[in-house]
């Protein structure tokens, strides 16, 4: 029997990408192929989206890296070991993981105690814990909700106290399947500001969206999954420029409209409103330079 | 029609009202968003005029609930549910825990209705049918993904082909294709005389679904009219509720002297 020793993170050497997949294979028992040959590599600080319709894989690519789900064949690597062989718990120090379902996530009695939960086991105590559950707290918009009972909250901050949980753990890799589910325009805007937050202080974030605004907006890297593969991989003007379009529709997404309307109007490629907005004022600037 | 009349609510041990003075009328066939910042009461307000409040889970009402002219309150469950049903959140909230496989899950609604086995059978096919769920019927609920569930909740509802129809968020686990699916069969089941009332974040859905938008806020109305007017009404976006893509570009682009109609051009031009 071994003693848990506090470990910290494993920092990959420079280049190095914090997470990947090798020709990953996931067959459910029943058979189904829900990861069919995923070679993804993620550098470390990279915002990364993953999109693609229910059923796709995106969730079951994403539950390697934090060892819930063993490939069935190919290789997971976190930080650049493989982590075939290694424990949840030793891969929880580096990747940490916001479910779909925050009523999968929480039982505890009162809020603080769920955000402490995760930070308590990865072995923090005293004044760091507090100052990583208020962070996560503060982050999240739960810091008058401390001593709450979380069934006390409506669904979208139960959602909220699952991502803070996941924030306290301060892991380098920050995973969140559907952050911004049940959540109002507010709601989303914090999401986006936490993933801004998260990059700036040079960690890892990985979501699984269906807002493709938000998706534009917040990410730096569009991967489109269909059917247990990788089909599109850029940036998101690359990923909803016109000529991506019939590959995002063959998995029934569409870019967000200020593309579409980018497109219509011969700017090239605009995902987000400031794109478009940017591009508008440019060719109404190139246009009255043209006139004089 | 549905209707609600000066209705304000607390939940059981809460000495706070969370909805006060709502007025709504829901006629049959009609389709009216609900829309609001988290936490303005639209989860209640779906608890309410679904009736499961107070009749189910307590608490106190004031005003009224009435179903086709007739009070609510009288109503025992089964009797409730003849009439109007609702649709929660959390698909696994919704589901019954009791059925081994998603086609028994979708045919327990109009088994409860005591309706005769080809009826229910039919009825469950054709729920089945209308969300493309053919390949899942003989999966178990519980192992199913947060789309997956929620698309099985909602034809669960349709199989019962109700008269009034209560949901809360019928779309927030749903992909794109879901989202219009679901879209589709909402404007399917409004044709054939059912009202429903749905509360949603995604205000693009409901832009093509409804022809009113109620707003609320602090548990009370603040804007209801037809869905162009409040849909353009710029307090909506004081409220923290994201308007349609369509209303917000075209408004960005007015402000630079733009035509509007370039919008619909470009959602034409994607659509052709």
């Amino acid at each position: 029997m071994s003693v848990a020793t506090p470990a910290t993170p494993s920092a990959p050497a420079a280049g190095q990408p914090v997470l990947a997949t090798e020709r990953l294979v996931h067959v459910y028992p029943g058979g189904t192929r829900a990861v069919d040959g995923v070679a993804l590599a993620i550098a470390a600080g990279e915002r990364v989206a993953i999109v693609g319709q229910n059923g796709s894989g995106k969730t079951t690519l994403v539950r390697h890296f934090n060892g819930l789900l063993r490939p069935t064949d190919g290789r997971v690597l976190v930080g650049g070991e493989d982590a075939v062989g290694r424990r949840v718990a030793d891969l929880a120090r580096t990747v940490g993981l916001a479910f779909q379902d925050p009523d999968r996530q929480i039982f505890a009695g009162k809020v603080r105690a769920e955000v402490a939960f995760g930070p308590r086991n990865l072995g923090l105590s005293g004044n760091e814990l507090d100052e990583a559950v208020g962070a996560a707290l503060a982050a999240t918009g739960l810091d008058g909700e401390a001593d709450t009972n979380p069934y006390d909250l409506g669904y979208s901050r139960r959602k909220l106290l699952a991502l803070a949980s996941i924030l306290a753990m301060g892991t380098p890799v920050v995973i969140l399947d559907e952050p911004t589910t049940g959540q109002d325009a507010r709601g989303v805007a914090r999401v986006q500001r936490i993933v801004a937050d998260l990059a700036a202080a040079g960690r890892t974030v990985v979501a699984i969206s269906h807002d493709m605004r938000f998706v534009a907006e917040a990410f730096e890297r569009v991967v489109v999954m269909r059917d247990g593969r990788i089909v599109l991989d850029g940036s998101p003007t690359e990923a909803f420029a016109e000529a991506a379009w019939p590959t995002l529709a063959s998995t029934f997404l569409e870019a967000p409209l200020a593309a579409r309307i980018g497109a219509h109007l011969g700017l090239g490629s605009t995902p987000t409103d400031e794109a478009l907005l940017a591009g508008l004022d440019s060719a109404a600037a190139a246009s009255a330079a043209a006139d004089t | 029609m549905l209707q609600l009349s000066g209705v304000s609510y607390r939940y059981a041990g809460y000495s706070n009202e969370v909805l006060h003075d709502i007025d709504l009328r829901l006629d049959d066939g009609e389709i009216i968003g609900l829309v609001g910042p988290n936490e303005a009461g639209k989860s209640t307000l779906c608890l309410v005029a679904s009736g499961l409040a107070p009749a189910s889970i307590g608490g106190s009402l004031r005003g009224s609930l009435t179903l086709d002219g007739v009070p609510a309150a009288g109503l025992a469950t089964h009797k409730l549910a003849e009439r109007v049903v609702i649709g929660f959140q959390n698909p696994n909230t919704q589901r019954s825990g009791i059925a081994a496989t998603v086609f028994e899950e979708i045919a327990l609604g109009p088994m409860n209705l005591g309706l005769p086995v080809a009826e229910t059978v039919e009825r469950t096919r054709a729920a089945i049918a209308r969300l493309r769920l053919d390949d899942l019927i003989r999966r178990d609920p519980q192992r199913l993904s947060g789309g997956q569930a929620q698309l099985v909740g909602i034809a669960s509802l349709l199989a019962m082909q109700p008269r009034h129809v209560i949901l809360d968020e019928p779309t927030a686990q749903l992909d794109p294709a879901g989202t219009r699916l679901v879209g589709e069969a909402l404007r399917a089941l409004a044709t054939t005389g059912t009202s429903l009332l749905i509360a949603e974040h995604k205000t693009d859905l409901l832009d093509g679904l409804c022809s009113r938008i109620i707003a609320i806020d602090g548990g009370r109305i603040v804007l209801d009219g037809p869905t162009a007017t409040v849909f353009d009404d710029p307090r909506l976006a004081a409220l923290g509720v994201e308007p349609p893509a369509r209303a917000r570009l075209a408004r960005a682009l007015g402000d630079r002297g733009l035509e509007g109609s370039i919008v619909e051009d470009a959602l034409a031009g994607a659509a052709s």
